[in-house]
Formats: structure tokens, sequence, C-alpha cells
């Protein structure tokens, strides 16, 4: 997997209500949701972002509320992937078993600013940032049951996997 | 070398002689907990992997608490939708609205959870169970339709920090207090990933209600779970409740922790955490002056019946602040009637105030107490992020029933020695 684009750099703690405002927890549809991704971090997010754009979270992104509307928002917003200082665990969890791809990282977010491109390479578990640093930033290493759930196709394919066997 | 009590249940539940923190496990789920937002997409996730029947017809738990009574007609087709599959597959536990309250006052209150059970909800507040001295945990929708389908689900084993809480509590300080001084001291993701146990002498002296509000919180500081040993106060809560045998857990001396941390509960006066972050702690008494356009007494955190008697306590011959709002939302039906028979409803009238009916309602921005731009609220709730309970330029004070209450009084943020 490889993901570049231009990122939008976020602080620390975004929560849930920021992502997805429980106003709108009345709508399940992907596309619904979407249209009021991270609304109440930036109210203008989605007319300015773009299909394949990257999210730069700071420390315990998606903390906050259970609500799965908070990646199903992002993923359908045509994001590409998150990549966080850390990540609140239910977010995370969520993430992995509907298949929005995230990322942890300790230093990018120190590195890049608003608007910068980056190239995102799950698979050599390192993030460039072309023009800025010939150096690349490593992504903390995905453990190896959570890359097992996203080869699956996210949880619910897992388990139809296991029991088939 | 010994386990912690959380490490105890879920290695009985993985089946396993014994597990340490890191270790992935399957484990099995005693209930298996959705509502009225996070069902419905569980339920078309159910359906998409060929789900026919739920694994247990009694463990599977439904309550439509949080945009229920409907709130508009989109809400009315989420609840439509899980009432329709609660029916069709038979779930025991399926509260229509009547009997539905707030799922985590609900649950434990109806014997529903016992001790040394493992809880899974999609609803992050699942943590609240840790206080009868079960490992319950919040996970997303697709998480609870795979436990709903195979009556297990994946864990990595936390690592777990110790809380002390050493010395007695000033007067009106409750377990809202200890919780929002101890998340101000380790911020909200101090115990990223781990499970919280809380420990302690007064702890004896606290009624259970207040381990709810503790437990609750837990997620608040970005824990996986918060848990409390089991002792007397839980065997006499859960002795006339349980509908299922119960068992009780407890930390080795010897079991291995993450850290511990010391809290000294005698300095600790009433706290508030101002917007927009739990851990944004305070004392009363730096608290300034800050005009208040409303107060809220309820929610999962605080809605109990002794929250509710601690409130009136104060409010008794009392007239809230002109131009103040007074919201007041028992949790469940029982508490509403347990209220109304104590009187506690002609006091919360006579002080102006009002009283809705059980629903999460405005701790989350739904209705029944959504706030303009500019306004301000003091919030017995858990949350206090940007826009939590209505416009994202309004403001959540968290704070204990003895806090929102004063306030009310006094217009302004006050504690009940400020009156």
């Amino acid at each position: 997997m490889k993901f570049t684009g231009k990122i939008w750099k976020f602080g620390d703690n975004i929560d849930t209500d920021a992502i997805i405002p429980a106003r709108y927890l009345n709508i399940r549809d992907p596309q619904g949701l979407a249209a009021h991704c991270m609304e109440d971090a930036d109210p203008d997010f989605m007319k300015k972002m773009k299909k394949g754009d990257i999210i730069v979270g700071g420390e315990n992104f998606g903390c906050g509320s259970s609500r799965e509307h908070a990646p199903i928002a992002i993923k359908a917003a045509g994001i590409a992937c998150v990549v966080a200082r850390s990540f609140a665990r239910i977010f995370y969890r969520n993430s992995f078993n509907m298949g929005l791809p995230i990322f942890e990282s300790r230093t990018l977010w120190g590195e890049v600013t608003d608007g910068s491109e980056i190239e995102v390479d799950a698979d050599t578990g390192l993030i460039r940032i072309p023009g800025v640093s010939a150096d690349p930033v490593r992504i903390q290493p995905v453990p190896p049951f959570m890359q097992e759930l996203i080869a699956d196709g996210g949880l619910m394919n897992h388990i139809a996997k296991g029991r088939a066997k | 070398m010994g386990m912690t009590i959380t490490e105890k249940i879920l290695s009985r539940h993985a089946g396993l002689e014994e597990v340490r923190p890191g270790m992935l496990i399957n484990a099995r789920v005693d209930i298996a907990l959705g509502n009225d937002i996070t069902a419905p997409i569980a339920i078309d996730a159910f359906r998409k992997a060929g789900g026919k029947e739920v694994f247990d017809t009694k463990k599977v738990v439904l309550v439509p608490d949080h945009f229920a009574p409907n709130k508009d007609i989109d809400s009315a087709e989420q609840c439509k939708l899980m009432r329709d599959f609660a029916h069709e597959q038979a779930i025991t536990h399926y509260f229509e609205v009547g009997e539905a309250g707030i799922e985590h006052a609900l649950l434990p209150e109806k014997g529903i959870v016992v001790p040394g059970d493992v809880v899974i909800g999609a609803d992050s507040h699942t943590c609240t169970y840790g206080a009868l001295g079960a490992f319950a945990t919040g996970v997303g929708s697709t998480d609870l339709a795979a436990a709903m389908i195979t009556g297990e689900l994946w864990f990595k084993v936390p690592e777990t920090i110790k809380f002390i809480y050493h010395g007695n509590a000033r007067p009106w300080v409750s377990g809202k207090d200890l919780i929002l001084y101890t998340i101000g001291r380790i911020g909200v993701h101090g115990a990223l990933y781990r499970a919280m146990e809380f420990v302690g002498e007064i702890f004896r002296v606290l009624p259970m209600a207040d381990r709810m509000t503790m437990a609750n919180m837990a997620v608040e500081a970005g824990g996986k779970s918060g848990i409390f040993i089991p002792d007397e106060i839980t065997e006499v809560y859960v002795r006339k409740r349980a509908e299922r045998p119960y068992e009780f857990y407890t930390s080795d001396p010897d079991a291995l922790y993450h850290s511990t941390i010391d809290i000294d509960v005698t300095k600790i006066e009433p706290q508030v955490a101002f917007p927009h972050l739990p851990s944004n702690t305070k004392g009363i008494s730096e608290v300034g002056n800050v005009p208040i356009d409303q107060s809220f007494i309820g929610s999962c955190t605080n809605g109990w019946i002794e929250d509710l008697r601690v409130a009136a306590e104060i409010l008794k011959g009392r007239h809230i602040a002109y131009g103040h709002r007074l919201i007041i939302i028992p949790a469940t039906p029982a508490i509403y009637r347990q209220a109304m028979k104590e009187g506690l409803f002609d006091i919360f009238l006579d002080a102006g105030g009002v009283i809705s009916l059980p629903t999460c309602g405005p701790c989350l921005g739904g209705y029944m107490g959504i706030l303009a731009k500019g306004e301000r609220s003091v919030s017995t709730t858990n949350r206090n992020f940007v826009g939590r309970m209505g416009h994202p330029e309004s403001e959540v004070y968290l704070a204990g029933p003895a806090v929102a209450a004063a306030t009310a009084v006094a217009g302004r943020l006050a504690g009940p020695e400020q009156l």
C-alpha cells in the first residue's frame, strides 16, 4: 500500500465529536456522514480537501466516543489515510476493523506543515516528505494480527475466513 | 508471578491459565451491548456478513437511549431498525421506551452485567461496569457485529495502572471529583490503552454510584477499562439484582503493574473541568467568576439516585438564578420513580428546574438542552469537547452534582460552600 497526497494537519486530541459531531449521528449513510467530516475542527474542511488527501494528527487522534461513524466519515470523504503521533484505542480498532488505513509516527507531525505533500509506503514502513527532508520518517510497525485483519479486508471478512476453516 | 483482576478475568474468558500484558487473545463475551446510534451499523454489518442468528439471545443487549424517545425522523428510523432486529432475533434484553433508560445505568440496575464478566459495548462508556469488578470496554459497531455472531472478540491484554486514593474526602467531594482530579493529573491520554485499577479506603464509604462514575470516565483518560476490586458494597448491590451467577476476582499481591499513582484525597476540593478537555480541571476555589446559562444533572456519569439526592440537598428551599436553566434527567425509569417517591421532584420543580425523561439527550448534543452560540453549561456529564452539547462556540464545564446544583442557584460556577 502506497499513498501520496497533500496533508491536512491537526493538533492533539482530535475527538470524535470534532470528526463527526453527534448531531449527525442520526445518519448512517457513509456519504451523508462524509459531508460533515471534521466539521467542528475545521468547518470548511470538506470544501477544501480533495480525494486522496492525508490527515496528519497529533496525540490521541480519535479520542472520545466509540462511534464508528468517525472513521466511516473520513474514509467516505476520500481521505487516503491518517497518520498520527498516537490514536485513541477505540478509533484505532475501528479503523482496522472497517478498513481505513491508519499509521502511527512519533516524528512526522513535527516535520510537516499544513499542505505538505507526503508519500506513505506501508510496505517499507517509511514516509517521505519530498522537498523538505531527504531522510524518510519511520512508521511504527503494525502488529502482525492487525496486518492480517487488513489483508483479510477487515474484521468481518477475517471472521468469515476463520469460520470457513 | 501474580495477575491483576483484569488479567484474571481475561485469562478465564480466554480459556488460558494466565495472560500477560501485550498478549492478543480471543475472549468469550458475557454481554454485547448496542444502542440506537451504534447498533444500526452493527446490524448492517451482521447481515452483510451473512449473520442469521445472534450467538445468544440473552447476551446481546439493545437499548434505545441516545436519541430515544425518537428526536426526529432519522432517529426514528434508526430506533425502528434496532427494534425490528430485536424482535426478529427475540432479544431478551431489548428495552422499549418506558422501560429503557441510559444503558450504563440500566444494565447494572437490572443485574444484566455482573462481577467477573467480560462486557463489550458499542459505546465508549461501557467501561462503567468496571465498578462491579467486571472487565468492560467500549468498541465500535463492527466489533459488536462480530461479537453478535461469534460470542467472542479479540483483545490485547492491557497493562494496568493502579490508582491508590489516600485519606478521606472533604465535604461535597464525590467520585466525580476524584476522577476529574485524576484525569487532570494524568491527562486525556494518560492511561491510553491501559486498564485503570482504583483502590483506597475511601471506597469503603462511597456508594456504588461513585464507583460507576469513576469507572465511567476511565475512557476520558484514554483508558481501555476502569475497575474496582469487588467487596461487601459490591455484594450488597449485586445480590438482589444479578440474573446470572457472578464471581469476585481480586488482584494478587505480587501482580505486576505498569505504574502506581498515589492520590491524596484530603487535598481534593470539588472539581470543574473547563472547556474543551476533561483534563482541564480546577478546584472550585480557583474557578473565578464564570457566568453559566444552564445546569444539566444527568447522564451515564451522574444520573444515579445518589446524584439526584445531592442536588436536592442543595436545591431544597432555594431557587435557581434568574434566567438560568436547570435540566435534570434521572438515568432510568426506576431512578425516576425513586426520585419522585422521595419528593425530589418537588424540590427540583420548586427550585425552577425541569425534569426530563431518561435519555442521553443533551450530553452529546442530541436534544433536551442544546446550547446556542456562546452559551455555557455546567454539566455532570463526561465530555466537554468543542460542540459537545450544541453550537461549536458553546462551552461545557464538567462537574459533579453538588457543583452543578450550586451553580444553578448562583448563576455562575460555584460550589455548595459558596452559596
